[in-house]
């Protein structure tokens, strides 16, 4: 938890005397210090009722309910971890998990190789060209997910999409985007289309924030421009890249949105159980299954948040921040 | 060690312009930089065809967007983008635009809200000491790593318990909730207002609220731009909360309803195919926050990378 434990770590700076002078006895000024710092939870308090209300509580109901099973012929029963080791025994579940599993593994290094490359190229540009650039590749971050979805069902279309008359000019046929073998292909490419110039936008700016009198060091050493891009550029916004990857692998295990609504347009290429997160709502909406469907939340939240903390716990050394 | 990028500034430094100068005088190789260019072109295509395509949909009718003239990347040789807006205002007494609407009441609601539990959650976690908050705020570091839509089914059982399901409240509350930009402020705070500042208005005998207003808030207006604008994009373009939690059509968000019309018209025969009201829709839905974005730009470029840490 590198990263994000950082500042929790850092020694509190001025403003609390006792710090600054360690030996001090019970003093007015003393007195009157601990009762400002009961101001600390005047400012947090209004987020920590949101943050009990619509984390915390949620968390618990969703465990609680998830040990319950409810059944016409019983009505509700406990059940224990009954729901979990269906839940880790269903082919439909596992297989969802397998899927943003592989996601995971193809659709975070597109995103993040194509959002470094942009940044690393228009580091080095100051043209307007490379200006009127970094905006275009970073629009798609206004366009809701849902309208960035639609968007591509069309364009992918047999009947809509370009894709047949761009073909024909090769005299070939047009392939066919939304058909089971080539949708996990189109759906990455979405998400790329979506979310590459946002995490480009991150690094640009992380690359310019490293002061350039260490490029000229590494060119008298006799770096090339690929070697300082390589082991100069990126080694020192690391952690900054870390944070691109654990939210790429926060957003794709919760994959959603994207297959949601490409399923009206794919619908044999899409079953409704194709993420975990999916399938959750189909248990919970097409079936009122909500104990087993929570099961299934939880489960999920449980391998994202596991996941995050080891991958964070892998990359330590490259956050160099512990 | 934590550390902010620099906050954005509307005037260029000289030495920034120094550093651009010198950027430029070490690209000097002609070749690499036509290929840098032809490399951004490309991807500057790849980022705009799907708008383009969507800038000249919704000039077509539903026969046009068939078999239009041009293809499906160039205009028809009817022009139908003002019949189709008029459409959008016949279509269901107009649903469309209430649609919109409560997009922009959920998204300015439920940004400015969880921007302003944000700003004063982090200047207290940043400034003062008080008991439990290093274990509130490791707490709060773990939820960052909680997927959110893991929270939707819990949430909607909740709150149809309380009876708030179906209610704008349902997508507004839950959106409140931004551990991430709690953590944001807090780090913008320890980086842009030094104790020094805040002490020195306590001695001059202000409160802690005014110290607050109006020593702090000044200091911390670029962080609260980004905030502001990462929460209201996060509601606008919330899709699953919504999704689960309003049936009544009226108050859907543009992304849930115009999600139903695509639904409609692949399952639906003639009468229901509105596949122009679908692009037209889309294309009206996404101008705010693109002309927006455009408009802002020297707010944001700066900010968005506050998350970033050196």
């Amino acid at each position: 938890m590198a990263i994000l434990t950082a500042p929790a770590e850092t020694p509190v700076p001025a403003g609390r005397p006792t710090k600054r002078r360690p030996v001090k006895r019970k003093t007015g000024i003393d007195v009157m210090d601990r009762r400002r710092q009961r101001w600390g939870w005047l400012f947090v308090g209004p987020f920590a009722l949101v943050f009990v209300g619509f984390l915390i509580v949620p968390l618990i109901y969703a465990f609680w309910m998830s040990l319950q099973t409810s059944t016409l012929a019983a009505g509700t029963q406990f059940t224990w971890f009954g729901n979990y080791a269906r839940a880790f025994t269903d082919p439909i579940f596992l297989e969802g998990l397998g899927r943003v599993g592989r996601f995971a593994i193809v659709m975070i290094p597109a995103q993040i190789i194509v959002a470094t490359l942009a940044a690393l190229v228009l580091d080095n540009l100051t043209t307007a060209l490379s200006k009127f650039s970094r905006l275009m590749i970073f629009v798609p971050y206004a366009v809701p997910g849902v309208i960035g979805a639609l968007m591509w069902g069309f364009l992918y279309s047999p009947r809509f999409g370009p894709a047949t008359d761009l073909f024909a000019l090769f005299g070939a046929a047009a392939p066919s985007f939304l058909d089971q073998d080539s949708i996990f292909g189109s759906l990455v490419n979405i998400v790329t289309w979506q979310w590459a110039g946002y995490y480009m936008i991150i690094i640009y700016a992380a690359l310019r924030g490293i002061d350039t009198s260490i490029y000229e060091a590494a060119r008298l050493d006799g770096a090339n421009g690929r070697q300082i891009a390589l082991r100069v550029k990126l080694p020192m916004i690391s952690s900054s890249m870390v944070m691109v990857l654990i939210f790429s692998l926060i957003g794709t295990l919760q994959f959603f949105t994207e297959p949601q609504v490409l399923r009206a347009v794919a619908q044999g290429a899409i079953p409704v159980s194709y993420t975990p997160n999916m399938y959750a709502y189909s248990l919970a909406f097409s079936y009122s299954q909500f104990n087993y469907a929570s099961a299934i939340s939880f489960a999920l939240g449980i391998v994202v948040f596991i996941g995050s903390y080891l991958f964070l716990f892998l990359t330590r050394k490259q956050n160099g921040l512990k | 060690m934590a550390l902010l990028q620099t906050p954005p500034t509307s005037t260029r430094t000289s030495s920034e312009e120094k550093r651009d100068a010198r950027r430029r005088e070490s690209t000097r190789s002609g070749g690499r930089r036509i290929g840098s260019h032809i490399f951004l072109l490309i991807l500057v295509v790849y980022f705009l065809t799907p708008l383009w395509w969507l800038i000249v949909a919704s000039t077509k009718d539903t026969a046009g967007l068939f078999t239009g003239s041009g293809g499906a990347l160039w205009f028809d040789s009817e022009f139908h983008l003002f019949s189709n807006i008029a459409e959008l205002f016949e279509r269901q007494d107009g649903i469309y635009w209430r649609w919109l609407g409560n997009s922009f009441l959920y998204a300015f609601a439920g940004g400015i809200g969880a921007t302003v539990l944000a700003v004063l959650a982090g200047y207290g976690f940043a400034k003062y000491r008080f008991r439990g908050r290093s274990a509130f705020f490791s707490l709060l570091l773990g939820a960052v790593m909680v997927p959110l839509t893991a929270l939707v089914i819990p949430t909607f059982v909740l709150m149809s318990n309380i009876g708030l399901v179906n209610t704008m409240w349902a997508v507004i509350l839950p959106s409140l909730l931004s551990p991430f930009g709690v953590y944001l402020m807090r780090v913008s705070t320890q980086d842009a207002v030094p104790d020094e500042l805040l002490d020195a208005a306590r001695v001059d005998g202000a409160g802690e609220l005014r110290t607050f207003f109006q020593v702090a808030l000044p200091l911390l207006r670029p962080a609260i731009v980004t905030v502001l604008l990462v929460s209201i994009v996060a509601t606008w373009n919330n899709f699953f909360l919504p999704l689960a939690v309003l049936s009544d059509p009226n108050l859907l968000p543009v992304t849930v309803g115009l999600n139903n019309w695509q639904a409609l018209s692949n399952a639906g025969a003639g009468g229901e195919q509105m596949w122009n009201l679908v692009t037209t829709g889309a294309f009206v839905s996404i101008l705010p926050l693109v002309v927006s974005f455009l408009a802002l730009q020297k707010y944001w470029q700066g900010g968005l990378s506050l998350g970033a840490l050196k």
